[in-house]
């Protein structure tokens, strides 16, 4: 990734309609850079598909410019933007050959015989697929046919590919071991890569950046880790990852801490975030490995008394549902480490946590 | 089987019985009943279907009438070896006469005369009156008497044709299906030119079918595209436009094409209207061959609607972007991509209307004219009006086998399995 290079792709202030009352696509400004491994991930309906057919030109920006590699796109026919594409049911021409399929593109660009040849026995082989060459995508299992459409969106070299959830229909095993070797042709290949999914895992393993979409606006733009150490708001929070939620009020903000009054059951420290003044609704976001269980005296400002509702064994953690400042759904994970307290159902316990684990963001 | 299994260990179920013998017997009680659940079908489709067409097919050659009703004459005739003399001898004379008076007493003389006459046009009278004038006659010779009865019996034309239709089966329907005959000498020959017309019919019903068929495909894919591409309201809409035609009755809309069609109707009043011809030169669209195709081609779209659109409902749209998307124009794209796949539905449309235009008969009957006519009009022309059932089955035979030739053409270049109807 070259930070100084122009990004390949840039949303500016697009909006998208299809029906002239509903913006599916709200004011939406992206910039992914060359060689990156972006995400866009969102729940079902979020206007991820969309963005992805405004950038490949099968459906106009109602508003706003598209650029790639710095020209305007909106003009531009799908055909002559060499954007590659992997569909979610993968697309391939059943009616033509493994081979066939991928000197398709090849074709259309009039390139001589040998070098058709020579790039789709390369691209086979990135895939690990170089005997199936004669077989018909119906005579593929599913991973292969993924494999062959990986395989066909690259074998023309494009600068840029697009994929719209092309795991969803594998099963899980088999989805894992796609996402590592997708994510190794990335590397080795360098094209950038506009990915669409919305598996939170696949895309926390996947991307450079993820760029969390929630009706219609891209609620958080980060890295993994980022975005689940430091979700910006209430949606992010509650969509990657597990998140226990308190309601409350901000009595105090002074500096990096503030004081927040929880419906109903007090007092607690927390992170200001995304909040502006005093008097404000507020969610508190709290993962559940950053709660302790009976935390020594003294050693976090957070300290609450709660009762143990269930226990789940789960091998190298023990999660722990606890009845908490009226929640009942407060979930701890209890590391399995050696020396550990057992714990028995319907145990009073406290739990308690640090001031910078518990972030402070808007109230919806 | 033994030795196949010879060698290897032979698995066997918990009571020690052969595992494929097992198998074999539950497969074979689940053939049983799955033939039992299309035994009624079956034998509905064999009692309706392949039975009459099977005797359809043998009155192509059945040839009962002499053998029948004047069975000595039939045997005597037979057995005259026509090569030796121009004319068979006294004694064959002698035995037809007597079948001949015989069969005026049966009052069977005129079926005979009826069989002769399609074999040698314009002998039925020879029959029945020689029959009547020898009925008279007493005692032999029994050729001065024929030949005294009527001079032809003094012709070889007519034992030759007599010859013919002795046999219990006979070749003469098939070989008059396709415009020929046997000549006295028995052998095979053209009929005279002004005689032709079945073969120049069968050619014209298949081009007129054909044209029919590719027509059909032409005007039915567009619209079978956007029904499959449209969002549901319109596809709906286009749908009831297109099985319009099929929920009014076949005469109703047969006369509503009579009606726009006709020379003082209304498409040549609207083009004299508008002065694009002259009121006097008035143009002929029905009663002849384009009014049997117009109406044929409306009467038969949806049969290449249906398919089609079925067909194209299951190709998903992504196909054409993705080819786009790997740079192929819109055109190629359609052509290298979305069209390959309709490829199934386009035959199974075809044959579908192929195989309805090559046997339509009411179409044609209202609207053809005297030009316009198909060869299902002549066979039923035979059915009904001539009574020559063995000719109309022997054009019927014909154009049974022709279907099925050309369905194992298409099954050759296309591919059968690869037809898919919905
Ligand atoms: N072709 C279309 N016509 C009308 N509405 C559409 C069309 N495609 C998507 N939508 C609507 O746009 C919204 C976003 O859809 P989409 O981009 O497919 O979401 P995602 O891919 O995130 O699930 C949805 O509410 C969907 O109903
Ligand atoms: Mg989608």
């Amino acid at each position: 990734m070259n930070d100084t290079s122009e990004p390949i792709v840039r949303f500016i202030d697009v909006q998208k309609s299809y029906d002239g009352e509903v913006l599916v696509v709200k004011n939406l400004n992206l910039d992914i850079a060359r060689g990156e491994f972006l995400t866009m991930l969102g729940p079902s309906g979020s206007g991820k598909t969309t963005c992805l057919m405004m950038l490949a030109g099968f459906e106009p920006a109602t508003h706003g410019e598209i650029l790639l590699s710095g020209r305007p796109i909106n003009n531009v026919p799908p055909y002559k933007r060499g954007i590659g594409m992997v569909f979610q049911n993968y697309a391939l021409f059943p009616h033509m050959s493994v081979w066939e399929n991928l000197a398709f593109p090849l074709e259309v660009r009039r390139m001589d015989k040998a070098e058709v040849k020579r790039r789709i026995t390369r691209a086979l082989e990135m895939v690990r697929l170089p005997e199936m060459a004669g077989r018909r995508p119906g005579q593929l299992s599913g991973g292969q046919q993924q494999r062959v459409a990986v395989a066909r969106a690259l074998v023309f070299d494009p600068d840029l590919v697009l994929m719209d959830e092309p795991l969803g229909a594998l099963d899980k095993n088999l989805r894992e071991e796609m996402q590592y070797e997708i994510k190794h042709i990335h590397e080795s290949l360098g094209v950038s890569v506009v990915y669409v999914t919305h598996d939170q895992a696949e895309a926390l393993t996947m991307s450079n950046r993820i760029a969390v979409f929630n009706d219609g606006i891209v609620q958080q733009l980060s890295s993994p880790d980022e975005l689940y150490e430091r979700p910006q708001n209430a949606f992010v929070a509650q969509f990657i990852g597990e998140n226990n939620r308190l309601l409350g009020t901000v009595k105090e903000i002074n500096g990096d801490s503030c004081t927040v009054e929880v419906d109903g059951s007090g007092i607690v420290q927390a992170l200001p975030v995304n909040i502006s003044g005093n008097g404000e609704r507020t969610t508190l976001s709290l993962r559940p490995e950053r709660v302790t269980i009976n935390p020594p005296e003294g050693t976090v400002p957070n300290v609450f008394d709660g009762t143990v509702e269930e226990l789940i064994y789960l091998g190298d953690h023990i999660r722990t549902r606890v009845n908490v400042c009226g929640h009942d759904d407060f979930i701890v994970k209890v590391p399995n480490a050696s020396g550990h307290a057992a714990l028995a159902e319907k145990a009073t316990v406290k739990v308690g946590w640090a001031t910078e684990d518990c972030r402070a963001l808007d109230a919806s | 089987m033994a030795e196949a299994t010879a060698g290897k260990i032979v698995l066997t179920t918990a009571d020690g019985v052969p595992l494929k013998r097992k198998l074999r017997q539950t497969q074979q009680l689940m053939k049983r009943r799955a033939f039992t659940l299309v035994l009624p079908l079956l034998a509905f489709i064999g009692i309706t279907f392949v039975w009459p067409i099977a005797l359809m097919v043998y009155r192509g050659i059945d040839n009962p009438v002499l053998s029948e009703f004047m069975p000595n004459a039939a045997e005597a005739v037979l057995d005259w070896d026509s090569s030796q003399s121009e004319l068979p001898p006294e004694e064959v004379f002698a035995i037809v006469a007597r079948d001949l008076v015989q069969a005026r007493k049966d009052k069977t003389v005129g079926k005979v005369a009826t069989r002769l006459n399609y074999e040698l046009p314009g002998s039925r009278s020879l029959i029945t009156s020689s029959a009547r004038k020898l009925s008279r006659v007493e005692d032999g010779p029994w050729m001065e008497a024929m030949l005294k009865a009527d001079s032809d019996w003094g012709k070889r034309e007519t034992w030759a044709a007599l010859q013919r239709i002795a046999p219990r089966y006979t070749g003469s329907f098939y070989l008059a299906a396709l415009d020929m005959t046997y000549d006295e000498n028995g052998a095979i020959v053209s009929q005279p030119e002004n005689r032709q017309i079945y073969v120049t019919l069968f050619v014209r019903t298949l081009w007129v079918s054909l044209f029919i068929t590719l027509a059909c495909a032409l005007l039915a894919y567009p619209i079978s595209y956007l029904m499959a591409t449209q969002p549901l309201r319109i596809s709906n809409l286009l749908m009831i436009l297109v099985l319009l035609p099929f929920w009014t009755s076949l005469l109703v809309r047969t006369t509503s094409w009579i009606v726009l069609l006709q020379t003082e109707g209304v498409l040549n009043d609207i083009m004299v209207a508008l002065g694009l011809i002259g009121d006097e030169n008035r143009i002929q669209m029905i009663y002849n061959m384009t009014g049997t195709i117009v109406a044929m081609v409306h009467i038969l779209l949806p049969f290449m609607v249906l398919p089609l659109f079925s067909v194209m409902k299951t190709i998903s749209p992504s196909y054409v972007r993705a080819a786009q998307s790997l740079g192929a124009t819109p055109a190629r794209a359609f052509w290298k991509v979305y069209f390959p796949q309709t490829v199934p539905g386009i035959g199974a449309g075809s044959i579908l209307v192929f195989i309805l235009a090559i046997g339509y008969y009411i179409t044609p009957a209202l609207v053809g004219g005297r030009t316009g006519q198909l060869i299902s009009n002549f066979i039923a022309f035979h059915m009904q009006k001539s009574l020559n059932w063995g000719l109309a089955a022997a054009l019927g035979g014909i154009l049974l086998f022709g279907v099925l030739a050309l369905y194992w053409l298409y099954n050759r270049l296309v591919g059968i399995d690869n037809m898919k109807l919905g």
